[in-house]
């Protein structure tokens, strides 16, 4: 590596492992929240150089690195803050791209705190390593130094493959696939690709320009996009496989279908599923409008509830709060402790002053006389044993009912299975709840040369499982590709 | 991108378009719906695909300049293109042979109902054609309806052409006249199509509506589009947009499609006051994406 790209700060002579080990772990620069609760621009701001450089000293460089195992896809952690250590950043970056394709988007959305940081070591002392923070840092100095380091590509195998959607695990999948040297054509149904990465996860996590930077790379990996086609609609299936002649296809839909509660009033103007919500704002800029076409319900000065506790419901009530929202209202049924959301994206969302309403659950929403949301009805809960999920399970306080007043509501209790795909795939087993039947392992389902992976196959996960699931999926679609095997007893429905 | 091939008014504000859009011509059936997007601040809107020619690789849409994005594309014409478009979407019409159909088309609504009208003849149905408008200029596609109809009634609000009333008189008539109709379909204004739901309930006669309520993706994703029927919300993109007219709830329909009035209204405002600006983002976001497609992405949104 040149000289550089090697910062003056970065000591020659790393200081010894106990010196190292005394370095405090570096503070994520972060947007100032009376600012940012008003804009939609980036809350982390990335580490400087010489912040990173100073992070990567505190790892051990373990003989036997558990933070690996415990990342979906694999990074070589070790290996990559190694070469931060020694001032290789566009080197690390490298690295990291060997197994994951999309670092800049990993860096910033990864649950770290529950994968490679929570495996790491220094956690048992000290705070871990701040993995998820390095990865970013030369993710984004890979990317404004304008030299990404593309892997190269195995020679071309003349199989094709068709991708059914852009998000992180149709993308991770095409990432391996076009350097195992085969045709990959990703379909995306929206006029943009990234999937969720686009239209659900707000600029304030993840700028768009990111993923189109990502994007980008990948298609000069000769990977390529198709927008605006649904497969299942605008072509099936079968036909990617018969006319259109693609060798296997995987499935990597998400599970897009909104969940709503089932509660009176829930259908009245304002209130929206967080897919919509999010999906205006993200991905149709409803938050510029006028000077964009797509409206979003008007949220300045109003006060907003959002129902849920996921990272979803987190993403929607900072939303709101950015759309001008008087008050924006997070109403769990469960305590803090039990939000599955990232503990980070909590903490953001309460530094900008998001109002947490939990044990609580809505039970009624009440309009005005035209018809738009101007209440809601809530009642108290308790916790009580765990349940399947391994919460404690919330039970409704007798007599505990009251009303808050609000003008926009936002449904954030997760998807479940869109039966696109699996409705004109007369062959394709799904299981009792929709989702495809796939083998956990080979990612195979009851179809030849079909595979699937992701949202579609475990339900609502993280951007990290589903490139998890994408990996594994190149994976076996390389198998299946090179040796055209396909063992008809892989793919059993799960109960 | 989608170039628009022809394009002509066939009446006041009302033009017909042909697009290529070759995978979306092969795959449509009657009753499907595409969304298009005409720049990159653009909004997606639903057009029902009023006929495709598979082998030429196009679709027809016939659109109405109600609001802004319609009003834009009625300004675009052959050689212009169509920035995105997806399709065919929602379920096709249920077309077999039911014996006496009435298809009534109100407005615009006689553009969305033609190709079910032409696939409920060509599956040997008796089609009796009830076409309403508000006045002569704009009563559409009386030739292409009348070649596929055994009967063609025409009203005019205003009794300027052909029947003075409303669509749900002569279909009253009808029902009262004793003949059987063995299906109603209804296509129009909400209020219209509940008219008519009201018109065929007493009698129990099977009646379908096509519903026209706001998307965003289409695809079952955003759940904007939910509608109320008997069996509880639906999605007019994937359930739909054709429903059991007796099992509707129009009062939410369109109590829903009058969320953005006022956005809609603003919008139209500013477009109207200088349309220009709009119509070179359209040729500007076309040009990018033809030359180059990554180019769009990052010259969006400055």
């Amino acid at each position: 590596m040149s000289a550089e790209t090697t910062d003056p700060a970065t000591p020659a002579v790393p200081p010894s492992k106990k010196d190292r080990m005394k370095i405090p772990r570096q503070h994520m620069p972060e947007q100032d929240p009376a600012r940012r609760r008003r804009n939609f621009e980036e809350v982390n701001q990335g580490l400087t150089v010489l912040g990173a450089a100073t992070e990567a000293l505190r790892c051990l460089s373990c003989a036997n690195p558990k933070c690996t195992a415990g990342c979906p896809v694999g990074v070589k952690v070790k290996d990559f803050v190694d070469l931060i250590v020694a001032g290789d950043y566009l080197g690390a970056a490298a690295k990291i791209r060997e197994d994951n394709i999309l670092p800049a988007i990993t860096g910033r959305v990864c649950p770290q705190e529950t994968q490679c940081e929570g495996c790491c070591i220094l956690g048992n002392k000290f705070e871990p390593l701040g993995v998820g923070y390095l990865e970013r840092f030369v993710a984004d100095y890979e990317r404004e130094t304008g030299q990404v380091g593309l892997p190269e590509r195995a020679p071309a195998t003349g199989r094709r493959v068709a991708i059914v959607g852009s998000g992180p695990a149709g993308l991770s999948a095409a990432g391996d696939l076009v350097r195992m040297g085969h045709e990959v054509t990703v379909f995306e149904a929206l006029h943009e690709i990234g999937g969720v990465l686009v239209y659900g996860i707000p600029e304030f996590r993840l700028p768009k320009e990111i993923v189109r930077h990502e994007v980008d790379a990948m298609r000069k990996m000769g990977v390529d996009f198709q927008t605006n086609v649904v497969i299942g609609k605008t072509v099936t299936i079968d036909e990617l496989m018969g006319e259109e002649g693609y060798d296997a296809v995987f499935v990597a839909t998400g599970a897009g279908l909104p969940k709503f509660l089932g509660v009176p009033g829930e259908h009245l103007n304002g209130v929206y599923s967080a897919n919509e919500f999010l999906t205006r704002v993200n991905l149709m800029r409803a938050d510029a409008f006028p000077e964009s076409d797509e409206p979003v319900y008007d949220c300045r000065d109003r006060d907003v509830a959002v129902v849920g506790g996921g990272n979803t419901a987190m993403d929607a009530v900072r939303t709101a709060s950015r759309l001008g929202a008087a008050t924006s209202h997070l109403v769990y049924r469960r305590s803090e402790a039990e939000m599955p959301a990232r503990a980070e994206e909590l903490k953001h969302a309460k530094d900008e002053g998001i109002s947490l309403m939990c044990l609580t659950n809505p039970v009624a929403f009440l309009g005005d006389e035209d018809g738009f949301v101007s209440g809601m009805r809530c009642v108290r809960m308790e916790l009580g044993e765990p349940d399947a999920s391994g919460r404690r399970s919330p039970k409704e306080v007798p007599g505990s009912e009251f009303e808050i007043p609000i003008q926009v509501a936002v449904i954030a209790l997760g998807t479940s299975a869109n039966p696109l795909i699996q409705s004109t795939t007369p062959d394709l087993q799904t299981t009792r709840k929709g989702y495809i039947a796939a083998d956990p392992e080979t990612l195979r389902t009851s179809k030849p040369g079909v595979f699937a992976g992701g949202d579609i196959v475990t339900g609502g996960a993280t951007v990290i499982l589903a490139m998890g699931a994408g990996r594994k999926a190149a994976a076996s679609i390389h198998e299946f590709l090179s040796t055209g095997v396909w063992d008809a007893t892989a793919a059993e429905t799960p109960s | 991108m989608f170039p628009i091939v022809e394009a002509e008014f066939l009446a006041p504000d009302v033009k017909r378009f042909v697009i290529e859009a070759p995978r979306v011509a092969k795959k449509r059936r009657a009753g499907q719906f595409l969304i298009l997007r005409l720049h990159d601040h653009g909004e997606r809107i639903p057009l029902t695909i009023a006929d495709s020619d598979p082998e030429r690789g196009t679709v027809t849409i016939i659109v109405q300049g109600v609001g802004k994005t319609t009003k834009l594309l009625n300004m675009l014409g052959a050689g212009d293109a169509i920035l995105d478009l997806v399709g065919p979407l929602g379920s096709p019409s249920h077309v077999e042979p039911f014996g006496t159909v009435v298809v009534i088309g109100g407005g615009l609504g006689a553009a969305i109902a033609y190709p079910t009208a032409k696939a409920m003849k060509e599956a040997g149905n008796h089609v009796v054609s009830i076409v309403g408008a508000r006045t002569k200029e704009l009563v559409i596609l009386e030739r292409e309806i009348g070649a596929i109809s055994d009967e063609l009634l025409i009203t005019t609000d205003d009794g300027s052409y052909a029947r003075k009333g409303f669509v749900t008189g002569v279909l009253a008539e009808l029902i009262e006249s004793g003949r059987r109709l063995d299906l109603v379909l209804a296509i129009g204004p909400p209020r219209m199509m509940q008219a008519v739901a009201e018109t065929t309930r007493p009698r129990g006669i099977k009646t379908v509506v096509s519903l026209n309520s706001l998307m965003v993706d289409g695809t079952g994703m955003c759940g904007g589009c939910r509608v109320l029927t008997n069996a509880g919300a639906r999605f007019a993109c994937v359930d739909g947009p054709e429903f059991d007219a007796h099992e509707v709830d129009f009062d939410m329909l369109v109590r829903r499609n009058r969320t953005y009035l006022q956005n809609e209204s603003e919008s139209l405002k500013r477009f109207l006051e200088d349309p220009t600006r709009d119509l070179e983002r359209v040729r500007e976001s076309c040009h990018l994406e033809q030359r180059h497609p990554e180019v769009r992405r990052e010259a969006s949104r400055s």
